[in-house]
C-alpha cells in the first residue's frame, strides 16, 4: 500500500479504534455486572465459544484467499500451509507467525 | 512480600509471570501488522492501549488490511471480545473486586489473566494469579506493540517481508488450539466456507460478520452433546 493511501485512510481510523476499543472495554464490564446466576447458563458460553471459533476461522480464510471482492491463490497460501504444519509440530505462536511472513515472503521471491 | 519471596512461595505468581512474557513478545506481530494493515503506529499502540484484547484487536487490523469499512472492523472486533464478558462474570464470582478495583480488573479481563485465576486453587492464588497475569500482559503487550508498529513503520511495504502471511499464520494459531474435537472444527470449516461463498456477494469486511452470525446461531442451537466447544477456559 502506498504512503499516499495510507495517509488518506489514517484519520478516519481513529473514530473506529476508540469506539470499538469503548464497545470492547463494556463488554468486559458488562460481565462484571451481570448476576452470577447466568453464569450457570451453559448456553451462553457455548455462543461465546462458537462465536469465536467462526470469526477466527472467517478471519484465516480471508486473509488467505480473499483480495478485495475476489477469491485469489497466491504466495499467502503458503503462509497457511507452513503455519498449519508448524502448529501441528506444536511450534510456539510467535515461530508460526515469523515462519508465515517467512513463507509468503520466500513464494514471492521466486516467482 | 518480596518478589523474590513471592516467587518461590506463589505458582498462580510463576504462572502470571511466563504467561506474561509469552503472551507479551507476541505483541510485536501485532504492532507490524497493524501498520502494515494501514493504521498508523499510533492508532495500533492506542488499540493495545485502550481495547487490550488480543483477538479483536487482530480482528480488527484483519478487516482494515482486507479493506473493509470501519464499522465492519469494529463488528469483527466486538464481537470476537463478547467471550471477555463470560470471563468478566467467573471473575466477579471468583475475585468480586468493588470500586476502582472493579473498574481496573474489568479492563485487565482477557483469556490470559482469567485463565490463570481459573487454574488456582485458593482465594488468595486466585487473586495473585488473575493481576500478575492481567498487569504482566499488560504492559508487555503494549511495549512489545510498540516496538512491532516501529519496526513495521521502517521495513515498508509489507508484502515485500511477507507480513500478509504473518496475518494468516497469525489468526491460524489463534484458531488452533480450539478446535480440539470434531464439532469445532466442522464448525470453522463451515465458517471458512461461508464467508469465502460471500466475498464476491458483499463489501469487504462483511463475510467476516455472516461467518460470526453462523457461530452464533451455531452455538445457541447445539446441545452439548459431549464436545461443546472449549469456550471460556473451561468454564461452565
Amino acid at each position: 500500500m502506498n504512503t499516499e493511501t495510507v495517509a488518506q485512510i489514517g484519520a478516519h481510523w481513529w473514530l473506529w479504534v476508540l469506539l470499538a476499543s469503548a464497545i470492547a472495554y463494556a463488554t468486559k464490564l458488562l460481565g462484571y455486572g451481570v448476576p452470577a446466576r447466568w453464569l450457570h447458563h451453559p448456553r451462553m458460553a457455548r455462543v461465546a465459544g462458537s462465536l469465536t471459533i467462526a470469526l477466527l476461522a472467517a478471519l484465516t480464510a480471508m486473509n488467505t484467499f480473499a483480495s478485495g471482492q475476489q477469491l485469489v491463490l497466491d504466495a499467502r497460501l503458503a503462509a497457511l500451509v507452513v503455519a498449519a504444519i508448524a502448529l501441528t509440530l506444536r511450534a510456539p505462536f510467535l515461530v508460526v507467525v515469523v515462519l508465515g511472513a517467512g513463507a509468503s515472503a520466500a513464494v514471492r521471491w521466486w516467482m | 512480600m518480596q518478589l523474590s519471596t513471592l516467587w518461590r512461595q506463589s505458582s498462580a505468581f510463576r504462572m502470571g509471570v511466563s504467561i506474561s512474557i509469552a503472551t507479551g513478545l507476541y505483541g510485536i506481530s501485532f504492532g507490524a501488522l497493524g501498520v502494515a494493515a494501514g493504521l498508523s503506529v499510533w492508532q495500533t499502540c492506542a488499540l493495545s492501549l485502550l481495547m487490550f484484547t488480543g483477538g479483536s484487536q487482530f480482528a480488527f487490523v484483519g478487516v482494515v488490511a482486507g479493506g473493509g469499512a470501519g464499522v465492519a472492523a469494529l463488528g469483527a472486533a466486538s464481537l470476537l471480545g463478547v467471550r471477555n464478558a463470560v470471563y468478566g462474570m467467573q471473575m466477579a464470582a471468583l475475585l468480586g473486586p468493588k470500586g476502582l478495583a472493579r473498574l481496573l480488573s474489568a479492563q485487565l479481563t482477557i483469556d490470559e489473566s482469567a485463565a490463570t485465576a481459573l487454574g488456582q486453587a485458593d482465594k488468595t492464588e486466585q487473586q495473585r494469579g488473575f493481576w500478575t497475569a492481567g498487569v504482566g500482559v499488560y504492559v508487555l503487550w503494549n511495549l512489545f506493540t510498540a516496538a512491532g508498529a516501529l519496526l513495521g513503520n521502517a521495513l515498508g511495504d509489507p508484502s515485500r517481508w511477507g507480513l500478509d502471511g504473518a496475518a494468516v499464520a497469525a489468526f491460524l494459531g489463534l484458531l488452533w488450539p480450539r478446535l480440539k474435537g470434531r464439532e469445532p472444527i466442522a464448525l470453522a470449516v463451515a465458517a471458512a466456507a461461508v464467508a469465502m461463498l460471500a466475498v464476491p456477494m458483499v463489501p469487504p469486511g462483511i463475510p467476516i460478520l455472516i461467518a460470526a452470525v453462523l457461530g452464533g446461531v451455531w452455538g445457541y442451537c447445539t446441545r452439548s452433546s459431549g464436545q461443546a466447544p472449549r469456550a471460556a477456559g473451561g468454564a461452565a
